[in-house]
């Protein structure tokens, strides 16, 4: 049996209302003093707002939310996204009235005990990755891959290095590392991978030179393998003087198992709300904190708390006036950072290490079934790390079925699609990360889910083709959402007042 | 099997040149790197009068599966780029080797010309790739 959402849309909300129509418990709190607005920045005209009844609006959203998929409904393994359960007691724990009410420029003697949390944040965070010194302060992860270039070009400004102007990022990397070096000055080399999905030795070697300011590396991979020969790449790029980037993305891999800093790298990123599990992938808010080794240390972003025997504060410019400076304007997302502190805690040092064994557990179980269901590795033999990449080239060959269509496929067997095309090294890729935090069944069942689509592949192509058939919008025109945007709504019989509203 | 017409010449990264009677290149995208793409849904086009060096990014192809870098095969200066495929960037996959050319550029010197592969030699390398 599949599951069917195959209920009608409903109507915009703009498209339930009725002139007049209010609700009083949405409404913000009314207040005429508009006396301070300059004159020509006030509106003429009332803005275009639904007007709807409370129980509408209730309803409304209510059935929008019941066709998600998420976390708390679907598996979800959306690769190099760690879509992992994220517990209920970490929310409830930095919901607490203490810190839920705090003011951001409260002074610290009115905030100890939420200082005292985040220094243990920080503290647990340099155990985890094998750093000296951690920021909480960037707000998310292209913000933490931010910092941690600019402290890379701060690092050889300080010493008057001024002729290293390129940054090698290998083709497997995410989109954002060479952005992130642009960003920051410098031009982008892309090295190599060799057939094993490793990086390639000898174009790494021939591309180091004076000219180096760093290599940016995920690992594992982004293709979920393990880079190993590591210690080797870090050798030759300190040698030739450059220093190594960390991108976090793939940390829940190796949690409590290997440490970056052990591995050779100067500066790592995390993205707490993957690894650290609170809520992610609606865009929300998110922590992208910066851990560094000594050379990079005086080069932290502030604020970052510092403890001083019993008591806590803010470290500001005059403590480290090396700083890159400040992020934002206060001090990285404090809901987000508690949510992950208390995660910390829950797990412990052994949890941790639990997670990593886990993730790379369920990620090598799933491609074990996958292959012997006929699937092909991209990279046949290469152990799979928290996540692993299958290109459906053969299939798309000799079928016709691609990657797109079993992705779709897959929600109407009520499971969030796998990434897809990326890394875009491999052909027809899925991109597969299923979290430690999946049960046996519940990996089974896609496997079952993967099973049926391979077999309709041969025999009912075109029900692939067409999928999906059971939720509430079919297979989307994606190339002519993208060509012809449609993102506004026009009330009916428009007027040009009505317009401008 | 993708279309690799005999006139033209190839570089390794799927970009292809033709000789023009004002001694411009003009420069596209194979028939394999648009079928490799998909559907085309945006295109980013240099500046005219840009100068650039051979393997310089210098323009972006985005589908709705990915963005690529265009490389500029040779060196040289940027003389006209395609203003229909502002509008029209499926233009890129309907007719890649005519009304879907990217940019025309003038060869810094000729010398790099001889470098560059010959239909079959390209043809050579899509099949060592598969």
């Amino acid at each position: 049996m599949e599951p069917s959402r195959n209920t009608p849309s409903p109507p915009l909300i703009f498209e339930q209302g009725a002139p007049g129509r209010r609700a009083y418990a949405q409404a913000p709190a009314a207040t005429a003093q508009w006396d301070d607005l300059p004159l020509h920045l006030r509106r003429a005209e009332p803005p275009c707002l639904p007007e709807v009844s409370e129980l509408q609006v209730v309803r409304h959203y209510t059935r929008l939310s019941q066709r998600n998929f998420s976390i708390d409904t679907q598996f979800y393994p959306l690769g190099s996204c760690t879509m992992k359960y994220n517990p209920r007691a970490c929310n409830t724990l930095a919901m607490l009235p203490g810190f839920l009410n705090r003011h951001p420029l409260a002074p610290a003697a009115g905030g100890q005990g939420f200082l005292a949390c985040l220094h243990e944040l920080q503290e647990i965070l340099q155990a985890v990755t094998g750093m000296q010194a951690v920021s909480l302060t960037p707000m998310a992860g292209a913000q933490g891959e931010l910092a941690g270039m600019a402290m890379i070009r701060a690092y050889h400004r300080a010493r008057g290095d001024h002729a290293r102007t390129e940054v090698l990022v290998p083709d497997a990397a995410h989109g954002t590392n060479p952005a992130t070096a642009v960003m920051c000055g410098y031009t982008v080399r892309e090295i190599p991978t060799d057939r094993s999905g490793d990086v390639d030795l000898a174009a790494l070697k021939a591309a180091l030179g004076p000219q180096t300011a760093a290599i940016m590396l995920t690992n594992p991979s982004t293709l979920g393998v393990f880079e190993r020969r590591i210690t080797e790449i870090a050798g030759l790029v300190h040698e030739a003087g450059g220093l190594l980037y960390y991108d976090g993305a793939n940390l829940n891999a190796i949690l409590g198992q290997v440490r970056p800093g052990d591995m050779g790298f100067d500066v790592v990123h995390m993205n707490l709300h993957k690894t650290f599990a609170t809520p992610h992938g609606g865009g929300g808010p998110g922590s992208g904190a910066v851990g560094v080794g000594e050379r990079l240390q005086p080069f932290l972003p502030i604020p970052y708390v510092l403890r001083e025997g019993e008591t806590y504060r803010w470290a500001e410019r005059a403590d480290c006036p090396e700083t890159i400076g400040r992020l934002s304007a206060f001090m990285g997302n404090a809901g987000v950072l508690l949510r992950a502190y208390v995660y910390a805690r829950l797990l412990g040092a052994e949890g941790m290490a639990r997670v990593g064994a886990y993730a790379t557990l369920s990620a090598n179980y799933l491609l074990a079934r996958l292959t012997a269901l006929g699937y092909e590795p991209a990279y046949p033999g290469r152990r799979a790390s928290h996540e692993f990449t299958l290109s459906l080239k053969e299939l798309t060959t000799r079928t016709g079925i691609t990657a797109l269509d079993v992705a779709k496929r897959l929600l109407d067997h009520d499971f969030h699609a796998p990434t897809v095309y990326f890394p875009q090294l491999v052909p027809e890729c899925l991109l597969i990360e299923p979290t430690e935090t999946e049960s046996k069944q519940d990996l089974d069942r896609f496997v079952a889910a993967m099973a049926s689509i391979r077999d309709e592949a041969v025999q009912a192509p075109e029900r692939l083709r067409e999928a999906p058939h059971h939720l509430p919008v079919r297979r989307l025109d994606e190339v002519r959402a993208a060509r012809e945007p449609d993102l506004r709504w026009q009330r009916p019989h428009a007027t040009p007042t009505d317009n401008l509203a | 099997m993708s279309q690799i017409p005999a006139d033209l010449k190839y570089v390794s990264t799927h970009e292809w040149l033709r000789s023009t009677a004002d001694g411009s290149l003009e420069v596209g995208i194979t028939d394999h790197a648009q079928d490799a793409l998909g559907d085309l849904v945006f295109v980013e086009l240099p500046e005219v009068g840009r100068e650039v060096t051979a393997g310089e990014a210098c323009a972006v192809v985005e589908s709705v599966k990915a963005a690529s870098d265009i490389y500029a095969p040779v060196a040289g200066r940027i003389v006209a780029v395609n203003p229909v495929l502002i509008d029209q960037p499926e233009q890129v996959n309907q007719d890649c080797y005519g009304s879907g050319w990217l940019f025309r550029l003038v060869p810094a010197s000729s010398a790099e010309l001889t470098a560059l592969l010959d239909a079959q030699a390209y043809r050579d390398l899509l099949n060592q790739g598969a």
